[in-house]
């Protein structure tokens, strides 16, 4: 083989298949800690039986300080993220056949689903609705961010945003909890975040058609 | 300020001062403000500032009186001057109406806050803020049907008018209406209080001020400052006093049904995903998928 995104592994006599790279994986974990420190801190003043958890973060003062600081990360970490993932993540004719058919998916069927490429519909729906909760929690959140940016909107816009951001963030943290239990529920996919790669296996069982375009890469012409 | 816990005072030796005597199920304290009485000296901003140890910068004159032009965190109280042509009478009206905390029954503030005791209602009806548990997130000042919490940039907390409520705690009244000459600020039980109010507009209507009245708006159960206004009919002309204030709806949803319904949604997707894994079981990669994949490799080489 020439260089390419595909070794064999000889001694579990499997290939594995280079998924992420190093820098996307740093780019990914950034943003996967500044989601859980905005859930947190976000939820510790969400609702008075979470405040408890402002205790993470110094107390109240901190909690209120911090939480918007963690926002501007995530925004600027998310746009990375974007930038590398979005072409992958354009709709295509399979995805809409995958989501014709939840009893199979849900059953983990993936044989009895289309040959599918790098992600499939449901991470494309997790990519393109994070994507826009965040442009949604970060406008709403600049206009109830009150040390700095108070004097620019009325307060009747400021109990819409602050409502609208509340919703929004209950939305991202549903996604969230989707993206995470399908990665654990779905074998072998945390290792592509960890260590780059997945097995040839994975590939084959889960994403055929992106299997195929990287062994067709790999050809030498 | 810390929250006070003072025993309600029964009599004062050598004062006419009486003060307010309020036992459970009274309607609490009130502060009546009658603004056909007030002259517009500014005597209540300066006790106030004076007795909770406020500081306002120095201004600057716009040409107006309004000193300073809003409230602030300094300022929890604020003489509002407003020019207004009477079309009955065709006389310009000079209106000052007193801002500050209106110490709503039903306190928007008080429901907006997130942090357990940082603000407190008293059974007297004093809505206080408790700046050691503020954290300064400013959800009151979307909460206030008022426009009247204002964010310290010194000190990061809010501040609103305390109605003195730790003057209040040892048998006083309000430093602002201890300081007011005319006695256009009284302070009392709510019961007393209505009972002047009542006696004020019977004089007003005679003097020809037939819309005199008192402002007490039921849409945040009363308050515990109310107004005598000679025009009680058109509160807006006072500087824009609102005619029908209420906690706004979208607060009510965010605080009341985004709360349980949030909550309840990731709870449920929580325990759908641990139901999924239990029903479904893990999606594993088959020793023939990977047989699979080594193939498709193989053939490519």
């Amino acid at each position: 083989m020439v260089a390419s995104s595909l070794h064999k592994d000889a001694s579990h006599d499997q290939v594995v298949v280079d998924r992420y790279s190093g820098l996307a994986r740093i780019n990914h974990w950034i943003t996967a800690i500044s989601l859980i420190l905005l859930a947190l801190s976000g939820m510790s003043m969400f609702h008075p039986s979470l405040f408890f958890l402002t205790g993470l973060f110094g107390g109240g003062q901190w909690t209120r300080v911090i939480h918007p600081w963690f926002g501007v990360v995530l925004v600027f970490s998310f746009a990375g993220l974007f930038l590398r993932f979005w072409p992958a993540n354009l709709w295509r004719r399979e995805d809409s056949v995958w989501m014709a058919n939840p009893a199979d998916v849900l059953s983990g069927h993936d044989e009895r689903l289309p040959e599918l490429g790098r992600y499939n519909a449901g991470q494309k729906l997790v990519f393109w609705g994070m994507s826009l909760l965040i442009v949604g929690l970060f406008t709403s959140g600049i206009t109830i961010w009150d040390t700095y940016f108070f004097a620019y909107t009325s307060i009747e816009t400021k109990r819409l945003a602050v409502l609208a951001h509340a919703a929004l963030a209950v939305c991202a943290i549903l996604i969230w909890i989707v993206h995470v239990y399908a990665a654990i529920w779905v074998r072998g996919t945390v290792r592509a975040m960890v260590q780059g790669s997945v097995t040839g296996g994975w590939a084959w069982r889960h994403h055929r058609k992106w299997l195929r375009e990287e062994v067709a890469k790999a050809r030498p012409d | 300020m810390a929250a006070n816990q003072g025993m309600t005072l029964l009599r004062k030796s050598a004062s006419d001062e009486k003060p307010p005597t309020v036992l459970p199920g009274d309607d609490g304290v009130a502060k009546l403000i009658d603004v056909s009485k007030c002259i517009g000296c500014k005597a209540c901003q300066s006790a106030c500032l004076e007795w909770n140890e406020r500081h306002e910068e120095v201004g600057f004159n716009t040409g107006s009186y309004q000193n300073p032009h809003d409230l602030t965190a300094e300022s929890w109280t604020l003489m509002r001057f407003s020019e207004w042509d009477n079309p009955a009478t065709g006389n310009l009206e000079w209106l000052i109406r007193k801002d500050g905390c209106m110490h709503c029954a039903d306190p928007g503030c008080l429901k907006a806050c997130p942090s357990p005791g940082a603000i407190v209602q008293y059974a007297n009806g004093i809505v206080d803020f408790v700046s050691e548990h503020c954290i300064g997130c400013g959800y009151c000042i979307k909460g206030c049907p008022f426009n009247i919490p204002r964010l310290s940039p010194v000190e990061q907390v809010v501040h609103k008018c305390s109605l003195c409520s730790d003057r209040v705690a040892v048998g006083g009244g309000p430093a602002c209406a201890k300081a007011c000459p005319t006695h256009a600020i009284s302070f009392g039980t709510k019961a007393e209080m209505k009972t002047l109010a009542g006696q004020r507009i019977t004089d007003l209507k005679s003097r020809g001020f037939d819309q005199a009245g008192l402002y007490d708006p039921a849409g945040v159960g009363g308050t515990h400052v109310m107004y005598v206004l000679h025009h009680a009919d058109k509160p807006e002309i006072y500087a824009g006093l609102p005619a029908n204030p209420h906690i706004s709806r979208l607060v009510g949803v965010w605080k009341g049904a985004a709360k349980v319904a949030g909550l309840a949604a990731i709870g449920a997707a929580v325990v759908g995903a641990f139901v999924h894994h239990l029903l479904a079981g893990a999606n594993r990669v088959s020793k023939e998928d990977e047989r699979e994949a080594t193939h498709l490799v193989e053939e490519a080489d």
